[in-house]
């Protein structure tokens, strides 16, 4: 397939950005490479980036669509700091990402859309082109491809209208960047006969997608604009059968895997809400596992039916993201109190309030585990990475099973909406979860205890076992109302108990690196990938730097105070402004300091690794927690009042 | 293995009473409530572990406790989304919600609303006393305009909810009124339960500490019957201590009250149809003192339950492809081998 003129470079990763119009269709693009990529071999990380708003004005930079994908011919855990390769579809995608780009990086863009009203839109000033501006070719390659019109000619007979032919230029060049990675085009080929040939019934449709997307490759060819071409080798990855996955689907999975593994139906109860809904979609289509979906009036009807179902003895869980958990959390205070076992999938986004409804951030944490009345602990667990959420849904559904408790998984956007190639587990080498109902009405007490505190399941229908539950307090044992003082204190610590033993069942904190030493990154949920990626490489650099993830954050691994008290310094980055942070200095009476972050994009590897810098070179001063500005980490210009004064100068 | 003849003993009033004291106030309309449901649970032959109450919040919504089936005392107002929840896990359990005036109408009036359009089969008694009594005398949803409470000193400025309007309008399969101490309610109730689907019975209840009296125009002996009608399906509408009043309805189509005689017969009056919708409606617009206020059925029809639509899509998935295989499930959409 390499092209016998040009020079071929190997390179060992690359970081792909497609970015235009949300109309597009650049998302579609960038996971047609995303697979074609991983069906070659490579690891894979990817970052889609969308606008809140559906159909953003046309060509402004409010309604710019990315997709980031990093492929590697090694382990990766990130979509990539820095873009190897942008390709912009018009002035706004150009504006929008054009500073991400590499400095000697390659940008693509479809010249053809740099016209006076586009650049209008884009909000560039009247007689100013940037792809004419000479420091742009200075600072990049940049190739300007007149896309629009060689998709138009290539499709000019065929059988689509105009408006059709034009939807195909993102497979044209989809077809020019297949061919500056020398890729085949058989995956996205087979993908577009599938999909809009025998799904749609659109074969016009389908083939002319085929001729632009080959038209595109030919174009790279024979034009010779590029003066290389790139290889990227497969990576040397764990034999087995693979697929991409995203968060979402992978949590939807591992939800059906538990309904099977424990023989409870699944009943997913939910109110559409960013960046939740597709946990929904994917579940709605389950119907043969018995899976029943159930869109909620709102987001309180939601929790409540879940609670509903979990009562009458199945499983009942419920998806949200942060507003609509607000909204939920008065009743799973009531399932605190009624000890029934219910999950409670948060996929967190930008806040408060409505917020950064498209964007990632970790700021939940507080709320889940605090935010509802009266002392009211549940289990709180996070996924690291896409595939993670598949064994996350199923631990989830076991612990709430075993002690009779709402568990919250706290995802989040990063990790719902980007993929990873997972490699499949064999489903009989995943354990059953044990569901034990009583029967025997001369034995029962609906608040009676086993060893791990949990409470007997009593499900209506059951003979002789009829009790009520409510959210007045319970006596011990019995059930009943009871509003005694010394009883109230007695179940408030049995509620806090039973979680708190559970640390004694849960997997210890694990290390990366050394016990001991100067540093120790701690993380949580979907900041795995850079913080392991940046703790690496420092390693590499032979300093002293470890790192550790908790997937349990209510309770923590029992051993975590000892891991902490092995190094000098602790660092904690988090997409919030420290709420980590604050639970372990609360809790271990550490002085641990933060990286946070919350500009709707995840950490970049660089400014985690400058932060342990810092760290290491003492530079760090007396700051509690360092922001990264413009992907920089440092001691200056932290303060609001010198960022005030620097954005009104 | 011998089997064993069990004879189940029938069930009777007194044994769908739970071992815990029944706290209301000495006097209140609930009592007779309690009373008349426990009958028709024993009349209907329900089983208790078949059984369950669920309610809200509020004074109404402590019953669960107080019948010895299954039950949850939830949240202000959710209680009809965990009862669908309860109706989706498990069809045939027999599902009775308890809410009032404040827990059903106003902080979940949201959840009332689509429990009826989605037809659940459950039996939802609200229980009307036009007054918050839990949090000791706030006018509520269903106080009359002008009202003067603990919050509203200078009369109520509210315009009430129709709560039988309300429930037509949010498309109920089965709508019904009674009073607390009526004879007519067992009658209804047990219509109520025997009604495939949501099932929406106001009852007027008296809170005799907070806004005693509040429907003494329906329950006096001796001027009740003439402030009530009661709806028999396609029977006239007559009212009246002496049977001597009835309901007409004028030619633009709006109920006058006519008296009996004077050459006015029943067969002028307007009779009563529990299918016909724009006559419930109409129905439901009568209210005390310019009309007597319909008690009994207003309307009544058949339609699909929600948990039973969606057991059907599951068996319907299943006919179509197969029990589900969690293998098959993860191996799906496009995979790729990586060799050793």
């Amino acid at each position: 397939m390499v092209s016998q003129k040009q020079e071929v470079v190997k390179v060992s990763s690359a970081t792909i950005r497609f970015a235009g119009d949300s109309g597009d269709g650049m998302q579609l693009t960038g996971m047609q490479f995303t697979d074609t990529a991983a069906m070659f071999g490579n690891d894979i990380a990817t970052l889609p980036d969308f606008p809140a708003e559906i159909r953003a004005p046309v060509g402004t930079v409010a309604g710019v669509s990315g997709f980031q994908v990093n492929f590697a011919d090694t382990d990766i855990f990130t979509p990539g700091d820095a873009v190897d390769a942008l390709i912009a579809m018009n002035p706004a995608a150009f504006k929008a990402n054009i500073d991400d780009v590499k400095s000697g990086g390659v940008v693509i863009v479809n010249e053809d859309e740099f016209n006076k009203v586009n650049l209008r839109k884009a909000g560039y000033e009247a007689d100013y082109n940037p792809i004419e501006d000479e420091k742009y070719d200075q600072r990049f390659k940049l190739f300007k491809v007149p896309i629009t019109r060689m998709t138009k000619e290539e499709l000019a007979d065929g059988a689509l209208s105009a408006k059709d032919v034009l939807r195909c230029k993102n497979m044209w060049a989809l077809g020019l960047i297949y061919y500056l990675y020398d890729r085949s085009l058989d995956v996205t080929i087979n993908y577009l006969n599938e999909y809009f040939g025998k799904k749609k019934k659109l074969p016009d449709v389908a083939s002319a997608n085929v001729q632009a997307l080959k038209a595109g490759f030919n174009f790279g060819e024979t034009a010779e604009i590029f003066p290389v071409q790139y290889q990227i080798d497969k990576a040397s990855i764990e034999p087995g059968t693979y697929r991409r996955v995203t968060g979402n689907e992978a949590l939807a999975m591992g939800l059906v895997a538990a309904s099977q593994l424990s023989g409870k139906q699944l009943i997913y109860c939910s109110y559409p809400i960013t960046p939740a809904s597709d946990i929904l979609h994917y579940l709605a289509g389950t119907r043969h596992f018995g899976v029943k979906t159930f869109q909620a009036e709102d987001e309180i009807a939601a929790m409540c039916a879940a609670i509903g179902v979990s009562y009458a003895g199945q499983l009942g869980v419920t998806g949200t993201s942060g507003p609509g958990l607000a909204l939920k959390a008065e009743a799973i205070g009531l399932a605190v109190i009624q000890e029934l076992p219910v999950v409670i999938c948060s996929v967190q986004r930008g806040g408060p309030s409505t917020g950064l409804p498209t964007k990632t951030e970790q700021s939940d944490l507080l709320q889940a585990m605090y935010g509802r009345n009266g002392d009211c602990p549940v289990v709180v667990v996070a996924p690291r990475s896409p595939s993670d959420c598949f064994d996350i849904g199923r631990e989830a559904v076991r612990i709430a099973f075993e002690l009779m408790t709402p568990v919250m998984i706290l995802s989040d956007g990063y990790i719902a909406n980007g993929a990873e190639p997972w490699k499949l587990p064999a489903v009989d080498s995943l354990k059953k979860i044990e569901v034990e109902h009583p029967t025997d009405p001369e034995t029962f007490e609906p608040y009676d205890r086993d060893e791990n505190l949990s409470r007997p399941w009593a499900a209506p229908g059951t003979p002789g076992l009829q009790h009520r539950v409510g959210g007045l307090e319970k006596q011990h044992i019995t059930g009943n109302v009871c509003y005694v003082g010394e009883n109230h204190q007695l179940m408030t610590d049995i509620r806090a108990g039973k979680i708190e033993k559970l640390a004694e069942r849960i997997p210890e904190l694990e290390v990366a690196g050394e016990a001991s030493g100067d540093v120790l990154v701690l993380g949580w949920g979907g900041t795995y990938g850079a913080i392991t990626t940046a703790v690496t490489r420092l390693q590499g650099e032979g300093k002293s730097v470890s790192c550790a993830h908790l997937r349990y954050l209510n309770p923590f691994p029992k051993n975590l105070g000892e891991v902490l008290k092995g190094y000098k310094h602790v660092l904690i980055p988090e997409l919030n402004m420290g709420q980590l942070r604050q639970l372990v200095r609360a809790k271990y009476l550490v002085d641990a300091r933060g990286l946070n972050k919350v500009q709707g994009q995840p950490f970049l590897i660089e400014e985690i690794e400058q932060a342990v810098n810092l760290m290491l070179e003492g530079d760090w001063g007396e700051a509690q927690y360092l922001e990264p500005h413009q992907s920089q980490v440092s001691v200056d210009g932290q303060s609001l009042e010198a960022r005030l004064a620097g954005a009104t100068a | 293995m011998p089997t064993e003849e069990i004879t189940l003993a029938a069930l009777t009033a007194k044994d769908f009473a739970s071992d815990q004291d029944v706290r209301w106030c000495p006097g209140c309309g609930d009592y007779a409530i309690l009373n008349q449901v426990k009958k028709v649970l024993a009349s209907l032959g329900s089983s208790k572990e078949n059984t369950v109450f669920v309610a809200g919040i509020g004074c109404s919504s402590r019953f669960p406790y107080y019948v010895d089936t299954y039950g949850m005392h939830s949240i202000h107002g959710r209680a009809p989304a965990f009862a669908t929840g309860i109706k989706m896990a498990n069809p045939g359990l027999d599902v009775w919600l308890v809410t009032g005036d404040g827990d059903g109408l106003s902080i979940g009036g949201n959840h009332l609303i689509h429990l009826l359009r989605r037809n659940v089969n459950v039996n939802m008694m609200l229980f009307n006393n036009r007054i918050y009594g839990l949090t000791k005398g706030q006018y509520s949803p269903t106080s009359e305009e002008g009202k003067k409470t603990k919050s509203t000193p200078m009369g109520s400025i509210d315009m009430p909810l129709n709560p039988i309007s309300l429930a037509i309008a949010a498309e109920a399969s089965f709508v019904a009124r009674s009073v607390d101490v009526d004879k007519g309610l067992g009658g209804v109730l047990t219509t109520a339960a025997q009604h495939k689907g949501s099932s929406f019975v106001e009852i007027y209840q008296d809170c005799n500490i907070f806004n005693h009296f509040a429907f003494k125009y329906s329950t006096d002996k001796d001027t009740k019957e003439d402030n009530i009608v009661r709806l028999e399906h396609g029977k006239p509408l007559v009212f009246g201590r002496d049977r001597d009043k009835g309901i007409r309805l004028t030619a633009d189509g709006k109920p006058e009250v006519v008296e009996l005689g004077k050459g006015i017969t029943e067969d002028d009056l307007l009779f009563h149809d529990e299918h016909d919708e724009k006559l419930a409606f109409v129905l439901s617009r009568m209210r005390y003192p310019k009309f007597p206020e319909p008690m009994g059925v207003f309307y009544s029809i058949k339609d699909d339950c929600y948990e039973d639509l969606l057991e059907e899509q599951v068996n319907a998935a299943i006919d179509k492809r197969g029990q589900g295989d969690l293998e098959s499930l993860l191996y799906s959409g496009e995979t790729w081998e990586v060799k050793g």
